[in-house]
Order: structure tokens, then sequence, then C-alpha cells
């Protein structure tokens, strides 16, 4: 019931997204071949990547043309690189995808057990010191610690490479490769990770059936295993599935520290190029993907709550 | 030998005293009435006791369990009785359990906790125990959210009693359910006594329950045990003044004019309301019938009671009076006006409410000549604010220089006060209580009793009193309605009703009412 009725919300907000980005690329006022090509380019060539592009053919024919092609796997070609745009989206997957998996891992093993620490040892010297720590991990900018640990970890101690990407053929120098980044990018994710821990974990410790378990000869440490830490999980498992889109999207910058052949990598240089294409489907891709996470965060919700099993 | 023997406990929370001095003496199979007006330290006592004080609290005297030195035991220790030896149901059974766990579960946790029984065996001792509070019909693997008030209560006393503890702890364990559901509650504990010769230490405010199930009462004031003795000793023959106090506040009985009659100032006709239906995937379930068909009159002046339990359909006729939501049929007249959704200004001024929390209908950040004026939205010509707030103030016993002041700074009972004057303000025909004085101590609810009496004496208002408590409906209103699933099963004169009921339902209600003894506080 609850599994039938998000995943008709999956696929409307699917759909919905794909008419909005379509629409936002190709129907706003310009002409997309002009733009792509820029302002000195010869009306000949113009007209030539219109036909290429199928832009004669009517607006509604051109959504469903390039929709089809989505469900299909048929992206297009990518206008500066003349290659299919399927091609170049999935060798960047396969940096991306891998690089914010490592870091939600890394952020949610740092964030989990200082969040519960901090929340146990509530207004003591422990909690004050976290709170202090993580506020700081807010605060720092990603791709400045970035360089700091490409100064201290593959300048001076030369144990990873400061940038690039080896591929997967040798899996143990690309987890070496994607390790920094990883850490960067998990660092201010695990800080507002472990608040939110913190605060969900205070709050659920004050309810009534917390004291219900504490009269039950419940320790206070089995109290937050037994039943504090699964009630604490909903905001936790929310900010998780925002953190994951983020992760995947918005390591743009971190990709360009380290050289890193990723999908944000790939966007930004679409966006220069003006290869709308490429623009296009990475954005529809990376829709899908936030869609599919919060999809599956509400099925999280569904394991955690029985109340929500309806 | 005593069950359990508390001698000096003592709490404070730095340089603030909570408990002082508290003694109490328990025998085995005994129950012990703890009883006084909140704030009196009857929780914390408990909470000593179980050596469960929140952090910061320290406590000093010495507790002895069945011979055995409670406090200088270890946390680890203490961990071990409790549950055990010991076992606490608390006030408030909706949020008692954890909403995440099956009840099966969530007793078989008190098993495994204390026994070393697998998960299966621990599952079929929970059953049993689930049987004997009554649960043979509610599987092992339910939720919370899908058992009642009166339900959870039952599971939250089976996770204290698994392990037969000698002594039980019962927290205000009915304050939060309806009149009938309270009466079995306290029945299943008087057999669990019974049958276990447990000890029961059963918290509460309301002397009424004291005196139907405990042989013995302590009465706490401000920390201290003032009076302590056998129930009849305590009931009948009280020494301290306090306990005086609150045994003739329990019986009160406003003074209150005989109403001749007058006019009719608000008319209800056949009115029904029925809710949409659960959503499924396609369409809904069927609707429900939160109101069906219900007619009265009020008069100028007149005190009129509802009674009913939780889900009668009681609040959904209050705000459907109110004019906050639509009626599907039937109407609503404030004199010659129909009252619906769209009402005009002029025609919400004749209603005034009141209702149970009288902090949460408060903003914290206005004064209370703010708060108490509000109602002059609806008038097109207000009278000047200052004046007319401090007459007000004045009139329901408060200052007039309160209304610089803030909601905060005032106790519970002056909060009601500031209610009742928002709503008296505009001079309403009629003052709609919602469980006005539900949540208020005794002594207080007798108080604002007493000035609703005298206000509406004063102003002619009608009061519409909706109260789940019988005794309140009793002292105070003129004629009273029973409502059961949306309908009205019994009306008529208050004391006619009350001593001649002609309804079953009626009478399932007075009889699980608990009562004082005859003869008290006169």
């Amino acid at each position: 019931m609850h599994v039938a009725r998000r995943l008709l919300s999956l696929v409307l907000t699917l759909v919905v997204a794909s008419v909005l980005i379509f629409c936002v690329i190709e129907v706003l006022p310009g002409d997309p071949a002009a733009f792509m090509l820029g302002m000195n380019a010869q009306p000949e060539a113009v007209d030539a990547l219109r036909a290429q592009m199928g832009l004669d053919a009517g607006l509604v024919s051109r959504y469903f043309t390039w929709a089809g092609g989505l469900l299909t796997g048929d992206f297009g070609a990518s206008y500066t690189y003349r290659v299919p745009v399927a091609e170049l989206i999935g060798d960047r997957v396969w940096v991306s995808l891998p690089l914010a998996l490592y870091a939600l891992l890394l952020s949610t093993i740092i964030a989990f057990p200082i969040g519960i620490i901090a929340a146990m040892r509530r207004g003591k010297a422990a909690d004050y010191g976290i709170m202090g720590a993580t506020q700081l991990g807010i605060a720092i900018p990603n791709f400045w610690f970035a360089m700091f640990l490409v100064v201290i970890f593959a300048i001076n101690l030369r144990w990873v490479r400061a940038g690039g990407f080896p591929g997967w053929e040798d899996p143990l120098a690309a987890i070496g490769a994607l390790t920094l980044p990883a850490i960067a990018l998990a660092l201010p994710q695990a800080s507002i990770l472990a608040r939110i821990m913190r605060s969900a974990l205070i709050d659920t410790l004050d309810e009534d059936y917390v004291r219900t378990a504490r009269a039950k000869g419940l320790s206070q440490g089995g109290v937050v295993r037994g039943h504090a830490l699964r009630n604490a999980m909903i905001p936790v498992l929310t900010i998780i599935g925002l953190q994951f889109s983020f992760l995947l999207a918005g390591a743009i910058i971190i990709e360009n520290v380290f050289y890193l052949p990723g999908l944000g990598r790939l966007l930004f240089q679409a966006i220069n190029q003006r290869d709308l294409i490429v623009v296009e489907s990475t954005v529809m891709l990376l829709v899908m993907a936030v869609v599919v996470v919060t999809f599956l965060v509400d099925m999280a919700y569904a394991i955690v709550d029985p109340r929500l099993r309806r | 030998m005593s069950l359990l023997s508390v001698q000096n406990l003592s709490v404070q929370i730095g340089s603030v005293q909570i408990l002082r001095d508290v003694s109490l003496e328990m025998a085995p199979g005994q129950v012990l009435g703890l009883v006084g007006e909140s704030g009196s330290g009857k929780s914390m006592t408990a909470l000593a006791i179980m050596r469960l004080l929140a952090e910061g609290m320290q406590a000093s005297g010495s507790i002895v369990l069945q011979g055995e030195v409670l406090d200088t035991l270890s946390e680890r220790q203490m961990c071990m009785r409790r549950g055990r030896n010991v076992g606490m149901v608390f006030q408030e059974p909706m949020t008692a359990l954890n909403p995440l766990h099956t009840i099966g579960d969530q007793v078989a946790e008190t098993v495994r906790l204390h026994t070393k029984t697998g998960r299966r065996a621990a599952l079929v001792r929970a059953r049993e125990v689930l049987d004997r509070v009554g649960l043979e019909h509610i599987g092992l693997n339910r939720f919370p959210h899908e058992l009642s008030g009166g339900q959870r209560q039952r599971v939250v006393i089976a996770c204290a009693i698994a392990l037969a503890p000698k002594l039980l702890i019962a927290d205000e364990p009915t304050t939060a359910l309806d009149v009938t559901t309270q009466g079995e509650i306290l029945e299943l504990l008087r057999r669990l006594v019974r049958e276990d010769g447990m000890g029961l230490i059963l918290i509460t405010h309301d002397l009424a329950v004291v005196a139907e199930m405990a042989d013995e009462i302590a009465v706490m004031q401000t920390g201290r045990v003032v009076e302590r003795g056998s129930v009849d000793d305590v009931l009948l023959r009280p020494q301290h003044d306090y306990t005086r106090a609150l045994l003739a506040a329990s019986v009160h009985q406003p003074v209150r004019q005989v109403r001749l009659e007058s006019e009719t100032v608000l008319q209800v006709r056949d009115v029904r309301r029925s809710y949409p239906g659960a959503r499924r995937l396609i369409g809904r379930a069927p609707p429900v019938q939160a109101v069906r068909g219900i007619s009265f009159d009020l008069k100028r002046g007149e005190n009129l009671g509802l009674v009913g339990e939780s889900g009668s359909g009681k609040s959904t006729l209050a705000r459907a009076l109110l004019g906050l939501e639509p009626v599907q049929s039937g109407e609503i007249r404030l004199g010659e006006y129909l009252m619906d959704a769209d009402a005009s200004r002029a025609l919400r001024r004749r209603i005034g409410v009141v209702f149970q929390d009288p902090f949460g209908s408060f903003d914290p950040r206005w004064t209370v000549e703010r708060l108490v004026a509000e109602p002059f939205h609806l008038l097109d010509n207000p009278p000047p604010r200052r004046a007319a707030v401090e007459e007000v103030l004045v009139s329901v016993g408060m200052k007039a220089s309160d209304a610089d002041r803030h909601i905060h700074a005032f106790s519970g009972g002056q909060r009601q006060r500031i209610a009742i004057a928002r709503a008296l303000i505009i001079r309403p025909d009629i003052i709609l209580l919602d469980e006005a004085v539900s949540a208020l101590d005794v002594q207080v609810r007798a108080q604002i009793l007493d000035l609703l009496a005298e206000l509406s004496a004063k102003y002619e208002v009608s009061y519409l009193f909706i109260s789940h408590d019988l005794s309140v409906v009793r002292a105070i209103t003129d004629r009273v309605m029973v409502m059961q699933l949306g309908q009205i099963v019994e009306s008529g004169e208050t004391e006619q009703v009350f001593t001649a009921p002609q309804a079953d339902y009626t009478r399932q209600l007075l009889a699980a009412t608990p009562r004082l003894p005859e003869g008290v506080a006169n």
C-alpha cells in the first residue's frame, strides 16, 4: 500500500521533472542550435545542427523522442565530444556513484558514534567537545580541507596520488584515488549528521517509553540500543537521503580539486561548452537519482516505523 | 516484615528541596494511596524509590524493599531490581510504549532482561501475562498504535508485572482514561494485588479512586507527607488542615441560583457530522459518523452538561457549535440567526470558549491585556481596551495590574481565570467550557467552579459544560445530556439523571465512577 503510493509518486515526479527540464532547456527563448554554436556561427552550420538535433520537429514530438530515448538508454550524441551521451555519462557514473557512496559511508561511520556519545553525555565535556568539532566541520570549506589533505597525505607522506583516477582495473588504486576526496566530502556531511543524530536521540530519550524501559530494568545504554536509536532514525534517514543526492551531484568542486572525471565535472564542462544535450541528460539522470533515493528513504521509513506500513 | 520501608527520604536539585523527610511503610499485599496536588512530590517519591531521578537530583534517606537496602546499590545492581522486584506503571498510556516494537516483544523484554530465557520462551510468557491482564484477544505481533488507550495501559501493566514483582508503583494510571476504562483498569490492579499478594503504591490526585482502592493513605503537600493512616481514618477523621481542605474541595458544591424560565439562546436541531473514511489505494473507507442527529435547547443563564467518553462525538459537536466546521445537515441557531462555518463576526461574538489546557491557548509573547482583549476583533466598535480588560480581570478574581504581565507568570488556576476573562470580555450569551477544569487540582477546581457559578448569576451567561468528569458536571449543571457514539442517549435534570438514570449507558458510567465514602468532609 505504502509502496504502491510511493511508486506512483516516484513515476509522477519523474514525468513532471522531465517536462520541466525539457522546457527550460529547449523551449525557453533562443535557438538552442544557435546558442550552442555561439555568437559568430555561420547560419548554414546552425541549420545543420538544428537538423542533426531534430529541432525541426514539433515540440511535443521532440519531447517524446527525447523521453523515449531516455527510457531505452539512447540519450543522443554529444555535440562537442561526438560520442553517445550514454557512453559519456556511463564512464563518469562509475566515478561519481562510488565516490558518493564512499563519502556517505564515511560520514555515517563518523557521525553515528559521535552523535550518540554527545546525546548520552549531554551537557558534559564530551558533548561540548563534539558539538564544537562539528561546528568547525560545518564551517570549514571542503575544497580548503581537500587541499589540506592533499598537502599532507599526497605530497608529504605520499600515501596516495594527489589527483586523477586510474580506473577500476586496479580496484585498490581506484579506492585509494577516491579516499581523499571522499574524506573531504564526508567531513561537513558527518558534522551535520552527527548534530541531527544528537538532537533526534536527545528528543527520543525524553520520551515516556524510554522511562517505561528503564522501569523494566534496562540500563541507560540498553535503552539507547534497544529503544531510542531506532526511534531517532526517521530524521537521520531523511538527512542521509538528502546528503546522498547532494554528494552525487554536488561534488563538482572536489572533483575539480582532485581531477576526477565525475558527473559534476562533466556537467560543468558541458555547460561551458554549451553542450545542451549532455546537460539535459545529465540533469535528468541526477533528478532520477534524487527521486530514487527519496523513494528508498521512504521505504526505509516504513521498515523503521510500523505506523507507516499501510 | 514490612514490604517497603522508606525513611527520611529527601530529594534536592541544587539548593531547591523537592522532597523533605518522606517516610512510608507498607506491608505485603497492601495498597498505599499517595495523594496530593500537582507538585506535591508524589511522582518524585515514586521515582526516588525506583532510583530513576533525573540527573542532577540528589536523594538521601533510606529505602528498604523486602529487607534489602536499595539506596546504596550501584546503578547496575539497581537495574537488576527494577522490573523484577519492583515494577512501575505511568500515567500516559498513549506514549508509554515504544511505537516501533510489537507489544509481545515489549512484554517479553522484561522477562528476557532478568531471566536467561530465549526470545521464543519469553514470548510464551508474554502471552500468558497479556492473557492475565485481559488481552486474550490481542495478538503478540500487534503494535501499540493499533490498540486503544485502555488496552495500551494493560500492556504497560503486563510489562510491569511479567515477573510478578513484590511491589508495583502506579503513577496516575487511570487519569488519562475514560471513566469506564478507568474502572476496568482499577479492577485489574485490584485483582493482581489479590492474586499475587503484591504491594501497590497508587499515586493519584483523585481521592475517590484512593477511597475505593487503598488500605492506607499518605497525603503529600509541598514535598512532605502531612498525614498518614488507614483510609477510614484519613478520609472520615482527617487530622491535618490540608487533608481537610482537600476533602472539602473534592465534594465542593458551588452555590447556584435556581433559574426561572427564560428565552432560548441556542437551538440545535438534528445536527449531523461525518468524516470521510480512511484513504485506500482507490477510494475511501465508509465515512465515520461522528455526530448523528443531535437536538437540544439552551436557555439564557442555564448550565447544561454534556458527558460522554472520548470518541463519543463531544468535541465534534463543540467545534460545530463554535462554527469551526460545517455540519452535513441540521441547524444550529443562536437566537434567530443560523450558525455555520461562514458565520459573521456579529454572530460569533455570541459564543465564547474555554479549553482544557489554559497554557496552550495563549500566545506566550503577548501581555495578558492583549490576550484578554483578543476577541475584540469580533466587535465593530470595541470599548477602550485597557478599561475593559481591567474590569473583566477583576470580575474573575485577578488584579487589574495583571494586565501588564505575561502568561508564564501565572499558575494553572490563574491561567484558567484569564481564559474565562477572555471568553467573557465581549459578553457572549454562551460560554462553551470544554474540559475546562479537568487539568486542575481539586482545590483550584473548586474555586473555578465557584467563579463560574458567580459569573453565571452576574452576567446571565449560559454554559455548555463538556466533560468526562461526572462529579464536576453534577456539581455545576442544571441539566445534563449523556452522549454515546454520536447520539444523546439520555438527557434531563442533572439530579434526576444522576439519581435515577434511565439509559443503560448512563448507569454504566455512574457505576464506573469512583466515589468518596458517605460522610466525608461533613
